[in-house]
């Protein structure tokens, strides 16, 4: 296996522009004659089905919820970045681009990162043509907040509902193409296995969630905008649904892995309470530009929050963080939280909770411009606790939210299998080991409005129409294997529900690959994980049948293939020895207890090649060359 | 705390439904609506009896994917809450509860509590989007919009799509879902030049898909979510009438996007 990046020649700033001279194109009259297969509706897919309908490509997209504007996407609530420089504070593309591959701890591509940003500010004008209802001020012009691991305020939102209003936009652009005859959907439709023939990605094999027919659809190139993988925590802040079985499998096929330990913990989302919790819930950063975090200063201190005097509270990232304070990046907030909690002086009645204090900036701006703040995510807080945070702090706790890993792609966001590209969430590129808030709705939106219409016709213009063959040997094994795998699922009637076993490969991965990682844990959790997948496959319980609607059936299929990845994610967790953003190393820490990165030995992407269900996965390594930034220790104090 | 479920089971669309009677004996009030029905599924799993299948995803008010109507009303007893947000706090212990499906000719059932409501998304092919391509877009401070215009047109755009709106209204009209399209977009600059086309594409679409028509109960307004009012709709009523004075015989917006 190759990693060629393609990173086109030339300075930064031209390589966008001249990549894209260079690119083949399909001529307008061809277009119609190009089937492309989009799994995926979340922004990273919606926009790029869109898109790619909108130039004239047949495009087939595929969701697992009952509507295209179900998916995850939806959820994100603080909002996107751009460097537009509204507020002539000094942002411009270049500190955007700046702010991402520091913010990643220095394990991105640069290329990619600086395009991001370059093309960052075409996506608000964009999305304002589209009618995005994006927050304003009174003289109308477009408003600003400020998100972590940046000094300017560059992030765009439209109240707590950012990613909601993004996709909706994006949404209606895809109906547009639908009603259009240009894109076909398929909601409520899981892609169970990608189909690759003569080395090519042509097709995929789907289940339909509502009749249970397993088959298989055919295109020209197959772009995968499934999303992330958090879920295989068990406990995180995606949706329910949210998987890496799109992903997962395309590995198995041949397409590189990279770095699937690295993993956003979100320093503010409110904690457990109970077994029974079946997700967690973000108070989106935004929260941090008025709310103050802090806990007692002595371990042990029960006390209501109101009881404890200001001398008795230890502001602590203001106090360890002074230039950044409560906006500092995520990872370095999370792990400060956790030391916190560690030291006894974590708050709530589990003891692991931080207080997210509102006082101050209520009584700075008041009551009612916090509301028009926050006030929907106030509610939700409420809601959820039964607590009143315009009267009591906040608690927070942090949790799983968003997986920085995924399939590895090129310059072109192609995978290692031509033919697939890869999307949003689900790949790799621009993040590095830490995402920025407000990054991902950028990144997915910038993929698939600005990056595939580009790169999808240069690949495309050196392939025939339809020249996959359906019935070639593959294709079939492909489908054959995925309606066996139903079967097996169904045939075992053991003993334990699915959620169980999810569960408890869940508690596996966060104590051992979660915020803080060691040798031992990793290598313990590299032995439990195959122990758990075999009793998967000896006890699981899947009732009903698999040509009917059946969501434990779902569920299965899902967490089999999180019980092979949580693996994978191990694997490469341990081999990695530093620490770098989101991925943190107990033994690789600094004395005061900062992550230690090791750019003589890791300064690079850590892809993985399946060889087989019986052989370790082979690393390949993608040398990261550093020619704009100075790789330096991130210092947010 | 204990509660006494009764839910309505139906194995396919075709099937005859019934409610059946399940026990949940240690509900905690902090787990949510759907964490109890996750608990009762994983007992009825125990006794190899099929769960209860029912639709949700997000869990936290904005995908709008979770439905149910309990004790008749959609999404429950708590005001602009959706299920998945509702807390089992708002029940007593040994309480009955009422489940069922969001029921509307235009949502059939698919199995026990989920529906099929792609007739929405239809809804929204019929206009219920700005046709703008990809690479089109002016600068985007280029014109300023008033703050109250983009407020009030967020109030509207806040709509989820769950359909609550339908299943609350005696008539089961999509009037309150299409109104919140079109008086989002139809409150901002960008939308005016299809205003009067996408009103008329989404309420013919409305007819086809067999949602009945609105004679102002204003159900809807108390089942959402979102608290969208029946505000929007008097702006739709509005822009139809307009429309269909000035309307050139096209009723359909979408169509020609391609
Ligand atoms: C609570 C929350 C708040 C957030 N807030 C922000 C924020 O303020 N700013 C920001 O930039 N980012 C935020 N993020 C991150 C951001 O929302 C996501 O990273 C981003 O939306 C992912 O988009 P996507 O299109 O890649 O994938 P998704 O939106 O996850 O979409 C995945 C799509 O793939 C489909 N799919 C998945 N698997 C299959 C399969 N096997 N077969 C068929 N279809 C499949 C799904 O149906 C869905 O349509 C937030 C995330 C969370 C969890
Ligand atoms: S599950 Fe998303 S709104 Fe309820």
């Amino acid at each position: 296996m190759e990693l060629n990046a393609r990173i086109p020649s030339g300075p930064l700033e031209q390589k966008w522009d001249r990549h894209k001279f260079a690119l083949k194109l399909v001529n307008p009259a061809n277009k119609r004659k190009y089937t492309v297969i989009v799994v995926g509706s979340g922004l990273a897919g919606a926009s790029a089905a869109a898109s790619m309908g909108e130039l004239g490509y047949q495009v087939r997209c595929f969701c697992f919820q009952d509507t295209p504007r179900r998916a995850h996407s939806i959820a994100a609530q603080g909002g996107i970045n751009a460097a537009k420089n509204y507020q002539n504070d000094g942002d411009s593309i270049y500190r955007l681009f700046y702010d991402t591959v520091k913010g990643g701890d220095f394990r991105a591509r640069e290329a990619n990162v600086y395009r991001l940003a370059q093309v960052s500010v075409d996506i608000i004008d964009h999305c304002v043509a589209q009618g995005v209802p994006f927050a304003r001020e009174y003289g109308g012009l477009l408003a600003n907040r400020s998100f972590g691991g940046a000094q300017v305020s560059r992030t765009f939102y439209a109240r707590g509902q950012t990613g909601q209003q993004l996709l909706l936009g994006a949404y209606s652009a895809l109906e547009r193409q639908i009603a259009g005859g240009t894109v076909a959907m398929f909601p409520r439709t899981e892609m169970l296995d990608l189909i690759v023939t003569e080395g090519r990605a042509v097709g995929i094999v789907t289940r339909d969630l509502v009749s249970g027919k397993v088959e298989s659809h055919f295109a020209d190139a197959v772009v995968l905008a499934s999303g992330g993988y958090g879920n295989v925590f068990y406990l995180s802040t995606n949706a329910k649904g949210s998987n890496v079985t799109a992903t997962y499998r395309a590995y198995k096929r041949g397409a590189a892995f990279a770095n699937p330990c690295y993993t956003q913990i979100h320093p503010t989302c409110i904690p457990m309470s109970g077994d029974y919790q079946s997700k967690l819930t973000l108070m989106s950063e935004s929260l941090r530009n008025d709310g103050r975090v802090w806990v007692p200063r002595a371990a042990g201190d029960k006390r209501a929050p109101g009881d404890i005097a200001e001398a008795e509270r230890d502001y602590y990232l203001e106090r360890k963080y002074p230039s950044f304070g409560n906006l500092c990046p995520r990872d370095i907030a999370s792990r400060a939280a956790k030391e916190v909690c560690d030291e006894g002086r974590g708050v709530g009645e589990t003891g692991l909770g931080v207080y997210l204090d509102f006082a101050d900036s209520i009584n700075r701006v008041g009551e009612d411009k916090i509301r028009e703040r926050y006030g929907n995510l106030f509610d939700m807080y409420e809601r959820i606790t039964g607590e009143n945070p315009y009267r009591v702090p906040m608690r927070i706790f942090p949790a799983v939210h968003y997986t920085m890993g995924g399939l590895w792609v090129d310059y072109n966001l192609m995978s290692t299998i031509p033919g697939l590209f890869v999307h949003g969430e689900a790949n790799f590129s621009d993040h590095g080991a830490n995402r920025l808030g407000a990054s991902a709705l950028m990144q997915g939106l910038a993929d698939g409005y600005f990056v595939i219409p580009y790169t999808i016709g240069n690949y495309l213009a050196q392939v025939k129409p339809g020249s996959w063959r359906a019935d070639s040997a593959d294709a079939k094994a492909a489908c054959v294997d995925a309606t066996a795998r139903v079967d097996r699922l169904l045939s075992i009637n053991g003993t334990r529900t699915v959620d169980s076993f999810h569960r408890e490969l869940g508690k596996i991965m966060w104590s051992d690959c979660g915020m803080a990682r060691n040798q031992t844990g990793l290598a313990e959790a590299l032995q439990r994980i195959p122990e758990l997948r075999a009793e998967f496959w000896r006890s699981v319980r899947v009732l009903g049948r698999g040509e009917e609607f059946n969501q434990s059936l779902e569920k299965a299929g899902r967490v089999a293939d999180f019980l092979e990845f949580g693996e994978l994610m191990c694997r490469d967790a341990l081999h990695r020895e530093e620490s770098c953003g989101g991925h943190f190393r107990t033994e690789h820490q600094t004395a005061d207890g900062e992550a230690r990165r090791d750019d003589d030995q890791f300064c690079y992407v850590g892809a993985w090649e399946y060889r087989g269900d019986d052989r370790a996965p082979v690393l390949h390594k993608e040398p990261l060359v550093f020619e704009n930034v100075k790789l330096a220790t991130r210092s947010y104090k | 705390m204990r509660i006494t479920l009764k839910v309505w089971r139906q194995s396919g669309p075709h099937a005859t439904g019934r409610f059946e009677t399940y026990q949940a004996d240690q509900v905690s009030p902090d787990m949510s609506f759907l964490e109890m029905m996750d608990v009762v599924n994983e007992d009825l799993i125990g006794k190899g009896k099929e769960p209860i299948a029912f639709d949700h995803d997000c869990r936290e008010g904005i995908c709008g994917m979770c439905s149910m109507v309990i004790n008749g009303m959609p999404h429950g007893p708590h005001r602009a809450t959706t299920t998945c947000q509702l807390h089992m706090r708002s029940f007593k212990d040994g309480d009955r509860v009422t489940v069922e499906p969001f029921r509307a000719r235009a949502f059939p059932v698919l199995r026990d509590l989920a529906v099929d409501r792609s007739s929405l998304d239809r809804v929204m092919q019929a206009g219920g989007f700005i046709g703008v391509a990809t690479g089109n877009a002016p600068e985007a401070n280029a014109a300023p919009i008033a703050k109250d215009a983009v407020d009030r047109a967020m109030d509207a755009a806040q709509c989820i799509g769950c359909g609550a709106c339908v299943a609350a209204c005696p008539n089961a009209s999509a009037m309150l879902f299409t109104a919140a399209k079109v008086s989002h977009l139809g409150l901002l600059p960008q939308g005016q030049p299809e205003r009067y086309r996408r009103v008329l594409g989404m309420v013919g679409q409305m007819d086809i898909e067999g949602f009945g028509g609105c004679t102002n109960f204003g159900e809807c307004q108390e089942a959402c979510p979102k608290e969208i009012g029946v505000w929007t709709i008097a702006r739709l009523n509005g822009d139809f009438l307009k429309g269909s004075l000035t309307a050139r015989g096209d009723k359909r917006g979408g169509g020609d996007a391609a």
